[in-house]
């Protein structure tokens, strides 16, 4: 299972106390949520460009996520130039074209893909469950945490049990092809998948009932803060504080 | 000194015929049962009975001095009955081998750096030295079950309940585990397929058929 493919680099930004990338990235995303101007837009996508530098992302992997991203992003640049009008409008279908939503839809474009490489390069180089602890060393809300540690726990059996009824079929000899056989024996995995995921889920429950859980998650790994993650926030700070200075000359 | 009794259990999971219909079991201090029996025969469903995972529908579940009835508790006395799953992937769910061995003993209070300590002793015991940091989706078979044999022992239960342990270990692995078991001291009840490893390592045997449990040999 590889949800977490840029964990395990040698880059100067895997080394850093998650606290400090955490923090980093949170700053930058409330900037960037604030930020109006274009050519912020713009550094904001070259901050984003940088850090992944810096993180040696391996960049098939780093393309095929900007592509998820940016498939969902593309419709809104379908439909954001669009507004429903009471008139017949364009070609009497009761809708106008309104060439300020390009605007809003570039602007959208930039600021995520902005985010999502500096989450890339900041978040996704810890290990999950090291965010986890970074969060709940903040006092991060408990049932949240639960929320997102348990969310992440089942997208592990969801797709071990998948490859297990998957490595089934193959065994057997089973070449999928475009015709009903196939489709069936897809809608079988499908089904199948829920529930044996399903079941998984509350074995592991009662296993963990069974060692006493009652609702919380220990936290047994310290980090310990070192002189290179006051360093990185020092810089990153400075990054920002520019961005910031910028962003209040051009308004 | 009784540590476990079932008493007329009567069971059947949802829409299906009835498992047990009057079903009686105990196990006293320092006494270690073995349990055959046929595949499907509810063994495992025994030991989820006694766990209070699954509720019988009549009969009586009494375990460490008091009747065990509502889910509260059961919760008192599940980290005293150390429960080993059948299936170690239900067992292991942190991601590394230290966050899973450490959460029960977590659970049960002890402080973090004692829980430490005794997690690296637990692993050193099973053969498992520097184990802390893998991964635990990432490891073989049989040392997914010496992990979840791990997380079990590190509570320090009173009682024992492990459901096909030696599935899957080499025989090597296998003399260690039995070498940790007599070392425990602990009183245990052990379902196995494996009819020479309960001979060796338990004082009963019975045998769970047809919805009874009978003594055998
Ligand atoms: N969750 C369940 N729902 C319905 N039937 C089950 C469930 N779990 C087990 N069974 C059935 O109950 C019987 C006893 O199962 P189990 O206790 O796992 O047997 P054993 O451990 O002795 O092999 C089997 O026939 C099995 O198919
Ligand atoms: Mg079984």
């Amino acid at each position: 299972m590889h949800l977490e493919t840029f964990a395990h680099g040698h880059s100067p930004l895997h080394r850093l106390d998650p606290r400090a990338k955490l923090a980093a990235a949170l700053a930058f995303s409330l900037l960037l949520a604030l930020a109006r101007a274009w050519p912020l837009l713009w550094a904001g996508l070259g901050v984003g460009l940088l850090t992944v530098g810096v993180a040696r992302l391996p960049l098939v992997e780093l393309a095929k996520r900007l592509l998820a991203v940016n498939l969902f992003i593309a419709m809104l640049w379908l439909l954001l130039p669009w507004q429903v009008v009471d008139s017949p409008g364009w070609l009497g279908l009761g809708l106008a074209y309104h060439p300020h939503g390009l605007d809003m839809a570039l602007a959208i474009t930039l600021k995520s893909n902005a985010l999502v490489l500096v989450l890339m390069a900041l978040v996704a180089t810890s290990p999950i469950n090291q965010v986890f602890h970074a969060l709940a060393h903040w006092r991060a809300p408990v049932k949240l945490l639960h929320l997102f540690f348990f969310f992440y726990r089942y997208l592990h059996v969801l797709h071990r049990e998948y490859h297990r009824l998957d490595w089934g079929l193959k065994a057997r000899g089973f070449s999928p092809g475009s015709n009903w056989r196939t489709y069936r024996t897809y809608a079988h995995v499908s089904g199948m998948l829920l529930v044996r995921s399903y079941d998984r889920a509350e074995r592991v429950y009662q296993a963990m009932l069974c060692r006493g859980f009652s609702g919380t998650y220990w936290v047994l790994d310290h980090f310990a803060w070192q002189r290179r993650d006051t360093w990185f926030l020092a810089v990153w700070s400075l990054l920002l504080l520019g961005l910031f200075a910028l962003g209040r000359t051009l308004a | 000194m009784e540590l476990l009794r079932l008493t007329g259990i009567h069971f059947a999971y949802p829409q299906r015929p009835p498992i047990f219909q009057g079903l009686d079991f105990s196990l006293e201090q320092g006494e270690r049962i073995g349990i055959l029996g046929p595949n499907g025969a509810g063994k495992s469903t025994l030991f989820l009975l006694v766990m209070g995972l699954l509720k019988p529908q009549k009969g009586e579940v009494w375990a460490l001095g008091a009747a065990r009835k509502r889910e509260k508790e059961f919760q008192e006395v599940r980290t005293s009955l150390g429960f080993c799953f059948q299936d170690p992937d239900d067992q292991l769910f942190s991601p590394t081998v230290l966050e899973d061995v450490a959460f029960g003993p977590l659970n049960q209070g002890r402080d973090k750096y004692q829980v430490r300590l005794l997690v690296a002793d637990t692993l050193q015991k099973l053969g498992l030295g520097g184990f802390e940091d893998r991964v635990t989706y990432h490891l073989s078979g049989g040392e997914k079950r010496l992990v979840s044999l791990a997380t079990v022992l590190a509570m320090d239960p009173q009682v024992l309940l492990l459901d096909e342990p030696t599935a899957g270990l080499d025989p090597d692995t296998e003399a260690r585990l039995e070498q940790v078991l007599a070392n425990s001291g602990k009183s245990w009840a052990i379902i196995s397929h494996d009819h020479g490893f309960l001979r060796r390592n338990c004082t009963r045997l019975l045998r769970l058929q047809a919805g009874r449990l009978l003594p055998a040999s």
